[in-house]
This record gives structure tokens, C-alpha cells and sequence, in this order.
């Protein structure tokens, strides 16, 4: 199963980010192969309205089954991440990026 | 790190005067982030010294170089926003009207117009009276606030925090329920609701209420001059009780919120009841965050 | 005659003058009151009249109709909003973030993307005695509030003569919604409280509204309360303030339970006829 993490950095330690649209990073994890890929999404930055569909859209090419994100997403990326096909997990905006996962595996996120 | 966001739907609400309380209450230990740009005035009762000044770019604006143009008049006939009117003579961009989207430039047979980011305001880090830093912004004329500029007061805020070890990041959050205000809470760890009992002010709360649903934030309601009706204060707690939010407190109509701010005092350095109800509101949101 | 109320921050009382001086003018003669602030429309909450007439409101988005679309792309490039992405073999159009400038629609090679109607609010225009009430409301999750705000005003346009009063609630702030609803205005009353925040934001207003090149004048809110800032401001820029509605606890109470103030408090009344005879005497009829 590939997992997407918004992240504010590219390391298993770094902290999540809470945001979806105007995330810093994603940390993607794939764990079979368990190879990891970091995507820099800090341009988003320069996005004065709509990161939330454009973050979607990136996030659609790694072809990932499992997004996991602190609040969001908005009603646009919903609308985005819904034609995906990809589950959007919350609730993991204080973590780290590893203690998301664990949570994740361990059944306390949803 | 944890955030704390100020919001309500309708203006006049005190939301200001108390997320400047809090301020006071949280001292050197948070950070102050003020997103509610288009009535920015937490600067009245902080201080703060506008330090850190920089110039904000956001949104494009069309502009039209006179010596290449040939004065074909295609890029009005595309304009939607009729923000390209005749001026002497000549075709010229009406920077209140353009929308910055950029069709004129692009159909230009001989590219004489560019569209270019324009600059909408100042950024300030400001050192502030209770020992701590905040971002705060300033828009020009005309300058809608966006969720770009929302996002970098945070942003900027987030930063400052953890390089200077600061438990909370407080944000006076924008009003309305368009983009800023999403922008607002996106990231926030416990959002604190202000209202008061009155038509507008019940209509408001629960409309900006369904964004918080959507992100899944806790959140708090504060609800001031809460004895000026008693039968909507029923209907507010009515709405907060069915929909799970924790009452942070009742503050009752008191003039002294404004005569504290008249003499550039938050109220908890003003009024000591009013000071203890904040107090206690306060290390509940601690507590709940 | 087109009379736009306005402040720089909100919660200042526009909704409350604007209603109370609307209704006061409307016991003499026919008013239309207009509510523009069409994020957070509050008007309607205390002016009870009756339905006449309800029309939704309608931009121009793209819509695509994937039959001979070729996945370009060049729809997704020329959108500076990010409202037209390709996601896949997939054209999704973000309606709440797209502008309507045409560029997409009109530019695709394909003609893939026809513009066509999208509801982005609702008017509803409401009659009561001598008064006509014009209210529109943006759907929620709708950002832009200028289209609405211009077709509001064309509708009130459209249905009324010229010379009758013609109030407007503006939005508060000082960004696009309030240009757009200030700047047809014969005459912009800026409602502000004598307190620093009101003070701060009242200079913002003026800024905006002197950018305008519009006459206006000043009606002080909860006068009493607060310092003689705005006083001292008004007095040095030359602004003429028309009215001062006093401080009264009173008031937040009539106010909370959705009711008008002149009937119940005669301090506020007075208030409103002085307003009242400004406004007649701009149009150039005082009692001559």
C-alpha cells in the first residue's frame, strides 16, 4: 500500500504539516517496495486562492491509496481527492510523520 | 506547538479586545499572528513596533506598455471586467477593476501587456509590549485579503515560534467564510468561537460554524454581552451543546471593554471580574487545545 | 437618489442605520433599501415585509463536455486561478474559484469548455409599508462577492426610478465588494464608534472612499462612550458628522431581539430625523 503524509519536511521525524492545500512537502511511503519519495510543495506558497485543488492534483500522480493529513481537506480538494479515489485520513496534524504511521497502523486515526 | 484561532462571523463581536486578553494572559509564551487584515487593529492595544517591515505581493494586475501597443482594442473586447477603458485616446488598465486573469495579455498581437504581480501591502514581525513577537499585515486601497496572505502571516508565525521555542501561536482569524477564513483555520489545533446574542450575531456563528465542521477542529465559544437576551443566549447554547463545542465562557454587556481600549488596555488589565472570567476561559482553551 | 452606508471594520451599526433610517424615511415616502453585504446579509433579520419576488443570480463558469475535448491542457495554463485543472483524462472546473474571465472557454482549441450558468446566490426582494427591501445572499463556499453585488444593483436599477431614495448596506472593509457597492453612490455615509478601533478604521474608510472621489459624510455610533478621537479626526480632515447615535445599553437590547430602534428609543429617533432633513436637504427639497 502506498500512504501520502503532508509533512513540513522530508525526514521520517520531521513533523506533520496540518494543512492540506498549503502543505510544505509530501512524504509518500511505499510499503511494499518500503521506498519513500518526498515531493517539495512549497510553491504553493505564490497560490493567492485554490491550493487545496492544485495540492490534489500533484498528489494524484503518485497514485497513493492513503492520504494522511492533520485537518483538511476543504470542500475543492475533497471534491478532487474524491475523484482520486484516495482515503483521507485526519487527526495526525501533532505528530510526526513516523508516529502517524504508527497511529495509523495501530487503528487510532480515521 | 499549539494554535489557538480567534474567530466570528460578524464584526463587532469583541473578538479583537479578547484575543488581545489572551495575549496579555499568554505573555513571552505565544506567538501573535493577526490573519483578520481587512480590520487589523490588534496593533492598537499590543504595540507593536513594525519592525521586520516587507512588501506583500499577491494577485496579478494587467498593464498595458504604451509604446508597443497598437491600439487594436482586442484585449477590451476580452476583458470581462470592463477594467480596460479608452483614456485619452489610448487603452488603459483600470487596476480596481482588472481581476488579473490574465486573458488580455495573452491574446495581445504584439505582447503589450504583461501581467504582473502587484504589490498589496506590508508585512511587519513586530516586537510587541508582553515581551513576545507578532506578524501582522497592512493591505493598501482596494487590496483584498486572500488566503496567500492569510497562510504566509501563519506561515511566518510558525517559523518565529519555533526558533524562538514558543508553546502557542494565537490568531486573531479572518471573518466572513471565503478563502481567508479557511486559509485562517487550516493548521489551527482548537478554534475559539465569539459571538453574542443577537440575530446577527446566532446567524453568523453557525454559518462559519460549518467550515470548522469540515476541517474537524475542537472548538470553544465565548459568548460576550451575554445578558442582552436571554432567549438567543438559550439558542446559542442550544447550538453549541448539540453540536459539541465546550462554553469558554459568558461575559456580561460591560462598557469598560471599551473604555479599557480607549485608554489602549486589553480588558483583563482594566476590569478585574471581566479579568477572571477571561482568566478562566483561558486555561480552559489550554487545557482543550 | 443612491445613499451607500458603509464603515471600515464591522459591527460598527450599518446594518442598524441603514434599517432604521430606511424605515423612518418609508412612514413619508417610497425607500429602497438595498442590503449589498451579500456574504453576511443581516438587514433582512429586522425589516419584516412581505415576499413580491425571488430570482437566483447567476455567473458564467465553464463547463466541460468531454465528447471532442483532446486533454491539451491549454485551459489548465491560461487559468490564473487554479479553478480548471486536468486531473488525469478528467477536466474538473472549481466553480467557487473561477472568475468568469472567459479565457479557458474561449481559448480552447476544441470549444470544450462552453460557459454556461451557475447559480452564485439568491435576490429576494420583500415589500412593507413604503418600503422595498432588496436582499441578496451569496451560496455558501462562494467567494466572489463583486458579481452579485453588481447585479444587485442593476436589478434596484432596473426596477425603480431614479428619483426615489435608494439606500445601500455595504460590506464592510475596504477591499473590492466595497468599491464596487460605494462607487455608483451619490452620497456615502460612513458609520464609525468613537472608540480607537472605530477611530482606525474610520481613516481607512475615508481613504478608500477619497480614492473614489465620492462625497461623505459621518454618523458617530454609540456616541458617548470612548474618547473624542473621531471628533478630533473628522474635525481637522473637515468631515461634517450628521449624527450621533447616543450609547445606550438599551440599544444592543432592542437590537438583539431583531427590532428597530427609532420606535422604541427616542434618543435614537431624534438621531434618525436629523439624518433624515440631511438627506432631504441634499436632494435639495428642505422645507423650502
Amino acid at each position: 500500500m502506498k500512504i501520502i503524509f503532508t509533512a513540513k519536511g522530508t525526514e521520517w521525524d520531521s513533523p506533520m504539516d496540518p494543512r492540506f492545500g498549503r502543505t510544505e512537502y509530501f512524504f509518500i511511503y511505499d510499503e511494499d517496495s518500503k521506498k519513500i519519495e518526498t515531493y517539495d510543495n512549497r510553491a504553493i506558497e505564490n497560490e493567492a486562492h485554490g491550493a487545496g485543488p492544485k495540492t490534489s492534483q500533484k498528489l494524484a500522480e503518485y497514485g497513493a491509496d492513503i492520504l494522511i493529513t492533520g485537518n483538511g481537506p476543504g470542500g475543492n480538494a475533497a471534491a478532487v481527492l474524491q475523484q482520486v479515489g484516495i482515503k483521507v485520513i485526519t487527526g495526525a496534524g501533532d505528530m510526526t510523520v513516523k508516529e502517524a504511521y504508527e497511529a495509523f497502523k495501530n487503528g487510532t486515526l480515521s | 506547538m499549539k494554535e489557538i484561532v480567534v474567530i466570528s462571523g460578524k464584526g463587532g463581536t469583541g473578538k479583537t479586545s479578547i484575543t488581545a486578553s489572551f495575549a496579555v494572559l499568554g505573555g513571552a509564551n505565544l506567538l501573535v499572528a493577526d490573519c483578520d487584515v481587512d480590520a487589523a487593529d490588534m496593533h492598537l492595544l499590543l504595540e507593536p513596533d513594525f519592525a521586520g517591515d516587507e512588501d506583500f505581493y499577491s494577485g496579478e494586475v494587467a498593464e498595458i506598455d504604451q509604446e508597443t501597443c497598437i491600439q487594436c482594442g482586442k484585449c477590451a473586447e476580452v476583458c470581462r471586467f470592463d477594467a480596460i477603458p479608452v483614456v485619452d485616446g489610448k487603452y488603459t488598465v483600470d487596476p480596481l477593476s482588472c481581476e488579473g486573469c490574465g486573458y488580455c495579455a495573452r491574446i495581445c498581437p504584439v505582447k503589450a501587456i504583461t501581467n504582473s504581480v502587484q504589490r498589496v501591502g506590508n508585512l511587519y514581525t513586530s516586537s510587541i509590549r508582553t515581551g513576545t513577537k507578532m506578524i501582522h499585515a497592512k493591505l493598501g486601497i482596494g487590496n483584498e485579503n486572500s488566503g496567500k496572505l492569510v497562510a504566509k502571516v501563519k506561515n511566518d508565525a510558525k517559523a518565529l515560534a519555533e526558533k524562538e521555542q514558543k508553546n502557542y501561536i494565537l490568531v486573531d482569524g479572518s471573518p466572513g467564510v471565503g478563502c481567508p477564513v479557511v486559509s485562517s483555520l487550516s493548521g489551527a489545533t482548537f478554534v475559539v468561537l465569539v459571538t453574542e446574542p443577537t440575530v446577527s450575531g446566532v446567524h453568523d456563528l453557525i454559518r462559519v460554524y460549518e467550515l470548522v465542521k469540515k476541517f474537524k477542529i475542537n472548538a470553544g465559544c465565548i459568548i460576550n454581552k451575554a445578558d442582552i437576551n436571554p432567549e438567543r443566549n438559550r439558542e446559542i447554547k442550544d447550538f453549541i451543546r448539540k453540536e459539541s463545542i465546550t462554553l469558554l465562557a459568558e461575559i456580561p454587556y460591560n462598557e469598560n471593554f471599551t473604555k479599557a481600549m480607549t485608554m489602549g488596555k486589553t480588558i483583563v488589565e482594566f476590569d478585574s471580574i471581566l479579568k477572571k472570567i477571561i482568566v478562566d476561559s483561558w486555561e480552559k482553551i489550554k487545557q482543550k487545545a | 437618489m443612491k445613499i451607500a452606508i458603509a464603515s471600515g471594520k464591522g459591527g460598527t451599526g450599518k446594518t442598524t442605520l441603514s434599517t432604521n433610517l430606511a424605515a423612518f424615511l418609508a412612514e413619508k415616502e417610497h425607500v429602497v433599501l438595498t442590503d449589498l453585504d451579500v456574504e453576511e446579509p443581516n438587514s433582512g433579520l429586522f425589516i419584516k415585509g412581505t415576499l413580491k419576488h425571488s430570482e437566483s443570480k447567476y455567473k458564467m463558469i465553464p463547463e466541460w463536455d468531454s465528447a471532442y475535448c483532446n486533454l491539451c491542457g491549454i485551459c489548465q495554463e491560461v487559468c490564473n486561478f487554479n479553478a480548471v485543472l486536468k486531473m488525469g483524462k478528467n477536466i474538473m472546473v472549481f466553480p467557487e474559484l473561477c472568475h468568469g474571465c472567459y479565457a479557458c472557454s474561449e481559448l480552447c482549441p476544441k470549444n470544450s469548455l462552453p460557459m454556461k450558468e451557475k447559480p452564485m446566490g439568491e435576490l429576494k426582494h420583500f415589500e412593507a409599508a413604503g418600503l422595498s427591501f432588496i436582499e441578496s445572499k451569496l451560496l455558501i463556499g462562494e467567494e466572489q462577492a463583486v458579481p452579485l453585488i453588481k447585479q444587485t444593483i442593476d436589478y434596484v436599477d432596473e426596477n425603480f426610478p431614479e428619483e426615489i431614495i435608494k439606500i445601500y448596506d455595504s460590506p464592510p472593509g475596504t477591499s473590492c465588494p466595497v468599491i464596487e457597492a460605494t462607487k455608483h453612490a451619490d452620497i456615502v455615509i460612513l458609520i464609525t464608534e468613537p472608540t480607537p478601533f472605530g477611530f482606525h478604521d474610520l481613516t481607512l474608510a475615508v481613504e478608500t472612499i477619497r480614492e473614489l472621489k465620492k462625497e461623505f459624510v459621518v454618523v458617530v455610533n454609540r456616541y458617548g462612550i470612548g474618547d473624542d478621537s473621531v471628533e478630533k479626526y473628522c474635525k481637522a480632515e473637515g468631515i461634517t458628522i450628521i449624527g450621533k447615535i447616543p450609547n445606550d445599553r438599551k440599544v444592543a437590547e432592542v437590537y438583539a431581539k431583531g427590532d428597530l430602534l427609532y420606535p422604541a428609543l427616542p434618543s435614537v429617533k431624534k438621531v434618525i430625523e436629523k439624518i433624515a432633513l440631511f438627506i432631504q436637504g441634499e436632494r435639495g427639497d428642505s422645507g423650502r
